[in-house]
């Protein structure tokens, strides 16, 4: 069976602990977390889960099973329409030459978030495949750091 | 009403009706021990170790059919009862272990017997929670009998530190828990059952695969209504043992591993299989592309998660068995013929008339098997049964005429050595008009032989029967069969007396060497209302056959072994 990469939204109850069950989880069996967001649902008493996975149809249909059978998860989403975004923080020095970076933010939807007295922190948010695009795309301002965030993602 | 930490605890197991707690006292959980010293709701009994407290517990579920109950100390105390804990959850037994641990403000500091618990238990209960707030600690201790055995049950965990169980809190113990994440589904749904029935109706070859669900949704009498309506052959798992009587003419014996051939036969020529409460674990399925390769399946179990976990099922029905089979019944009436699979149920009974379950009785030596038998002849239905693990159990899974559901007990998904004496005590506390027999080896029993003195002290009268052949058995088997008899760490002719060990204890020990002295040994254990030991020296060598070897097919078992 192919694996595929799946998009597994959760909602569960934002208590003591419930970050390690989904961890303990996923480690336990096995899977495997590509990545993993987590905020509170605002004015409600849950967190979403936001986790990227891989795997063949028999595994992803445990992995939501097992993610429904724990006593504080209230809801499993996956393979709904979801739009799916992520984001990506790249420190870049200023002594290189940005010849061009205007526009290729431009073309990412990107922004300067912050600068300093020696670098410039530029960001994004977009899809993901786009996110590994810009971050290549960056690679010729020589990079200090990259920091990219996990997906968060709404059904339609 | 204004209540301690402590007394919360005690007030909300008296409200659950325990009889009962097994456990362990230690620094981290003294104040629920103070308060446990002035209570009237529920006998304490004092194990002579943590795991044997949770086995204990989980002994006194199994044959109770509610939850058991166990308190610990934080730390050793703790992992000393994780294996408790894991045998539960594998077997999906309620039990509710309450430990200590160290007060909130020294949690993280490396303090004296601090672990973190939680940390360990997530993987093997169903639940678990460390009480954080005095006031949170009623609705914990409701939710935690509420989620034990409801939906596919298993073993909770509360962890208490010192300071919570010392202060004082508001007790308002919520009558009934409602879960907005949490919600067992118990009804199968009506179309799937229609399904199913179709399928029924359709099929030359069903089979009933009946696993431990059966035992867990007390659904052993519309599953026997079920069998004797439809004249579909059953058979069992380790677990379901007990579910139909052992003299049920549908009934063609345990499957897997050490299943009888027609039982294996039924499950590898069926043209449907209905398995019920049950999980197809390896020892069960063997080589898994061959398992059951001509049969349609149906699933009926409460879990969503055990369904499709290990083969792709064509019907699936989530529901309490006990609902399913009750709801399906009535339906099946007019649409199911008996007499169809008639010509079925013969050749099964073929197949157990050319190799039926079976062994060469010895006049010179004991065979272990023969042991089985005798006790089995001689108590039936009057004792409860537990096991260790090892070749034993699966003699007594094979051979003992179980009557009734609830009579074996035996550490099956973990298949832990040492669980027989503990679990055999929580039986007799559970059933006290039962005899309550542990079968074990003499591998396994000295894996918790301490629980002697628990049992001499508390008056439990548990009879165990060593069947010693001077090996770690099933082990040695192996090495018998497929590791050309290289005998690594099997050999246990290093042995204590233990007639005298048991006596040095407070019970009474016998040791048997013909079948005469076993009889008699048998009747005086009986009578003699002690705990007792009968250390029975059989034949070293017996294997537990028939077998299908590890990863090989149903279909093709190992029938004898020539040298």
């Amino acid at each position: 069976m192919a694996e595929t990469r799946r998009v597994i939204s959760v909602i569960v109850l934002n208590e003591h602990g419930v970050l390690s069950r989904i961890a303990g989880l996923f480690a336990g069996r096995g899977y495997n977390i590509e990545s993993l967001t987590v905020a509170p649902v605002p004015q409600s008493e849950f967190s979403r889960f936001t986790i990227v996975t891989r795997g063949n149809e028999r595994v992803i249909e445990q992995i939501l099973k097992q993610l429904h059978k724990l006593i504080p998860t209230y809801k499993v989403i996956e393979n709904s329409d979801f739009v799916e975004k992520e984001m990506a923080l790249v420190k870049l020095p200023l002594s290189s030459d940005f010849n061009g970076l205007d526009a290729i933010l431009k073309a990412f939807n990107g922004t300067v978030a912050n600068a300093g007295s020696d670098f410039i922190i530029v960001m994004i948010a977009d899809d993901s495949d786009r996110v590994g695009h810009f971050i290549k795309a960056m690679s010729k301002y020589n990079p200090i750091d990259i920091v990219r965030g996990g997906s968060v993602a709404m059904e339609r | 009403m204004q209540l301690s930490g402590a007394q919360m605890v005690i007030e909300a197991l008296g409200r659950e009706g325990i009889k009962t707690v097994f456990g362990y006292p230690g620094g981290a959980i003294m104040n629920v021990y103070d308060e446990v010293y002035k209570q009237n709701y529920f006998e304490h009994i004092l194990t002579r170790h943590e795991q044997a407290a949770v086995h204990a517990a989980d002994g006194y579920a199994r044959a109770k059919g509610d939850v058991g109950v166990a308190f610990v100390t934080s730390g050793p105390g703790f992992t000393n009862a994780v294996t408790g804990l894991a045998t539960a959850y594998m077997d999906s037994v309620p039990i509710v272990v309450i430990s200590g641990q160290v007060p909130i403000t020294m949690i993280g500091t490396d303090a004296f017997q601090e672990i973190d618990a939680v940390g360990i238990s997530r993987s093997c209960v169903k639940h678990n929670y460390l009480v954080k707030d005095v006031n949170e600690l009623p609705k914990i201790l409701k939710e935690a009998f509420y989620i034990a055995r409801t939906g596919r049950p298993g073993p909770v965990h509360i962890d208490i530190p010192k300071d919570v169980t010392a202060q004082i809190g508001e007790f308002v113990y919520p009558k009934s828990i409602k879960l907005k994440t949490y919600k067992p589904n118990y009804n199968g749904n009506p179309r799937q059952i229609k399904k199913a029935i179709e399928l029924i109706a359709e099929s030359k070859r069903p089979v009933l695969y009946l696993g431990g669900g059966v035992m867990s949704s007390s659904a052993t009498k519309p599953v026997r209504e079920f069998v004797q309506l439809t004249g579909i052959p059953a058979v069992e798992t380790l677990m379901a043992r007990g579910s139909l009587c052992y003299d049920n003419e549908y009934l063609f014996g345990m499957l897997g591993m050490h299943g009888s051939y027609a039982a294996n036969m039924a499950m590898s020529e069926a043209d449907l299989m209905i398995a019920v409460g049950a999980r197809f674990d390896d020892r069960v399925t063997g080589k898994l592309s061959e398992f059951a390769k001509h049969a349609k399946i149906i699933h009926i179990d409460i879990d969503p998660s055990s369904i499709g976990k290990i083969v792709d099922v064509d019907l699936p029905i989530v529901g309490d068995i006990k609902n399913v089979i009750k709801d399906m019944i009535p339906r099946m009436k007019d649409k199911i013929k008996k007499e169809s699979f008639a010509p079925w149920v013969e050749l099964l009974k073929r197949y157990d008339e050319i190799h039926p379950l079976g062994f060469e009785d010895s006049d010179e030596v004991i065979k272990p098997q023969w042991v089985i038998k005798r006790v089995g002849e001689t108590l039936g239905d009057k004792a409860i049964i537990t096991t260790d693990v090892g070749q034993h159990q699966m003699w007594t899974a094979q051979f003992y005429p179980f009557t009734n559901p609830r009579q074996f007990i035996t550490s099956g998904g973990l298949g832990t050595m040492g669980f027989g004496l503990p679990a055999a005590m929580g039986v007799k506390k559970a059933k006290e008009d039962k005899i309550s027999i542990n079968f074990s080896g003499d591998g396994s029993i000295l894996m918790n032989i301490q629980e002697l003195m628990t049992a001499v002290e508390s008056k439990i009268p548990v009879i165990n029967i060593i069947l010693n052949n001077n090996f770690l058995g099933m082990v040695r088997q192996w090495q018998t069969f497929f590791y050309d008899k290289r005998y690594a760490s099997t050999d246990l002719s290093m042995q204590p007396d233990f007639v005298k060990l048991a006596e040095s204890f407070g019970g009474v020990g016998f040791r048997c060497t013909t079948k005469e002295e076993f009889s008699e040994a048998l009747e005086k254990a009986i009578q003699s209302g002690k705990v007792a030991l009968l250390d029975v020296v059989v034949d070293r060598l017996e294997n537990v056959l028939p077998m299908v070897p590890s990863g090989g097919t149903l279909y093709n078992m190992m029938l004898d072994f020539k040298e």
